[in-house]
């Protein structure tokens, strides 16, 4: 329909999708809740920031169990690092965080997802990042591009998380605000905040959230990540705060 | 298949023949979308038929005027999560269809929010698809595609599109949103057509 507002395509190549097994390198208790899994993927294409994939687990007795995890790397390398949260009731998440170790087999399915994307040296719009818990991994994957590429895109990322001890990647993102173009960190805890924070665990409100992030006169491309609450929340008010509703790109996470 | 997980041995093994292949049942809804939920009060919201040869709108109460059906059905979601017997009203795509001519064989659906997704006519027609306002006799929420989403059963869920707006008749397929960004063309979920 000609009035109908477009949102700007990407068809910029991206790699084609496809089945690999790969070698689980490591596996790192990230939070007490969540694994980091470092995998060597034999013919992966590489993938871009914000990409994510499918681990497909398969029973001797063929039954399969599939799920889809957010990239928390990026580029050409063959090796992809994954971040997952324990689900109280799932199925593949508590296998993926307890019970599997270096030396595993996995198989995955991507890179997938071409619109939940930032590449460095492309869009010059400032980039608010907005995380919830577990949803900081595919912004941690984007915020750690721009870093490696030395691009200086003004970035902030707002993290929503319950404890200091669930920080993922606590010590990547505090090295990457510490650059000559820094990314601007602000976390928000909800539960239990570090000894001598200024302010007692809250969580994101209007107000804070319109301090928080890049203004909307600014026009800054915003991401934001997490459960379908926080995410229908956050965008809701970005909306009302004047933000144009095609620079927000969201991902809810969700199921078991 | 002869890969094997190490350690794997999986939790349920009541494996419901409604369940295309990679789909996991659930029992709440989740919500796939790529940007804000857009607000559409429903004395705004209309609905077009785009053709070569013109245009056919409908307001809401026109809309609801038109003869509902309620549809029954299992929905199947790229995110590999399946509902089964959702329940639905809404007016179908036939009935849509009665007072349009077309020679072209492809749909573009348009939504509130700019969103996209193609859709073969021949998918949509036949008692295959519905533009529905109601989910479990309540009417749709916002953040499920409300006032209004298309609904197209057989095919994975997005394209059902969410905040539907319209119909516009192509000669040639053509990638929606979705689709231009690594979905299916298709999508049927029995073939797992995910993505291209």
């Amino acid at each position: 329909m000609s009035d109908t507002v477009g949102i700007a395509p990407s068809v910029r190549a991206v790699p084609r999708a496809g089945w690999h097994v790969g070698t689980v390198t490591a596996a790192i208790r990230e939070t007490p809740n969540a694994t980091r899994l470092e995998i060597e993927v034999d013919g992966w294409p590489g993938n871009a920031p914000g990409q994510h994939l499918d681990v497909r687990l398969t029973a001797p007795d063929g039954y399969t169990a599939t799920r889809s995890y957010s990239i928390a790397s990026s580029g050409d390398a063959s090796r992809v690092v994954l971040a997952v949260d324990k689900l109280p009731d799932g199925e593949v998440s508590p296998f993926l965080v307890d019970e599997v170790r270096a030396g595993d087999l996995l198989e995955v399915h991507g890179p997938l997802g071409a619109f939940f994307v930032w590449r460095p040296g492309g869009d010059p719009r400032p980039v608010q990042l907005i995380a919830g818990g577990s949803g900081v991994v595919p912004l941690y994957a984007i915020a750690g591009a721009r870093a490696q590429a030395g691009d200086e895109t003004p970035f902030r990322l707002l993290y929503s998380v319950r404890t200091p001890g669930d920080v993922y990647f606590a010590r990547e993102l505090e090295a990457l605000a510490g650059t000559s173009a820094p990314l601007r960190l602000d976390l928000v805890y909800t539960r239990r905040a570090p000894d001598g924070w200024p302010t007692p665990p809250r969580r994101i409100t209007r107000e804070l959230l319109e301090a928080s992030v890049v203004p909307a006169a600014e026009h800054p491309l915003v991401y934001v990540c997490g459960s379908t609450g926080f995410v229908e929340r956050i965008a809701d008010w970005l909306v009302e705060f004047g933000h144009d509703p095609r620079s927000i790109r969201t991902e809810r996470y969700g199921g078991t | 298949m002869s890969f094997i997980t190490r350690g794997f041995s999986g939790r349920s093994r009541e494996r419901d023949e409604r369940l295309p292949p990679g789909q996991t049942l659930v029992h709440d809804f989740p919500v796939l979308s790529a940007g804000p939920t857009p607000d559409i009060d429903t004395a705004d919201w209309e609905f077009t038929i785009r053709t070569e040869s013109g245009s056919q709108s409908w307001n809401w109460d026109e809309f609801m005027a038109l003869e509902i059906d309620e549809v029954s059905t299992d929905i199947h979601c790229v995110t590999h999560w399946s509902k089964l017997g959702t329940s639905w009203r809404g007016v179908s795509i036939d009935t849509l269809f009665e007072h349009v001519e077309t020679g072209y064989d492809y749909v573009m659906a348009h939504s509130y929010g700019g969103y996209t997704t193609n859709v073969p006519l021949d998918e949509l027609r036949g008692g295959k698809a519905w533009v529905a306002f109601e989910f479990d006799g309540e009417p749709l929420e916002p953040e499920h595609g409300g006032p209004a989403r298309l609904l197209v059963p057989h095919l994975y869920f997005w394209k059902s599109a969410k905040w539907v707006r319209g119909l516009e008749m192509m000669p040639t397929d053509e990638p929606g949103f979705w689709e231009q960004n690594g979905y299916h063309l298709h999508g049927d979920p029995w073939k797992e057509e995910r993505y291209w």
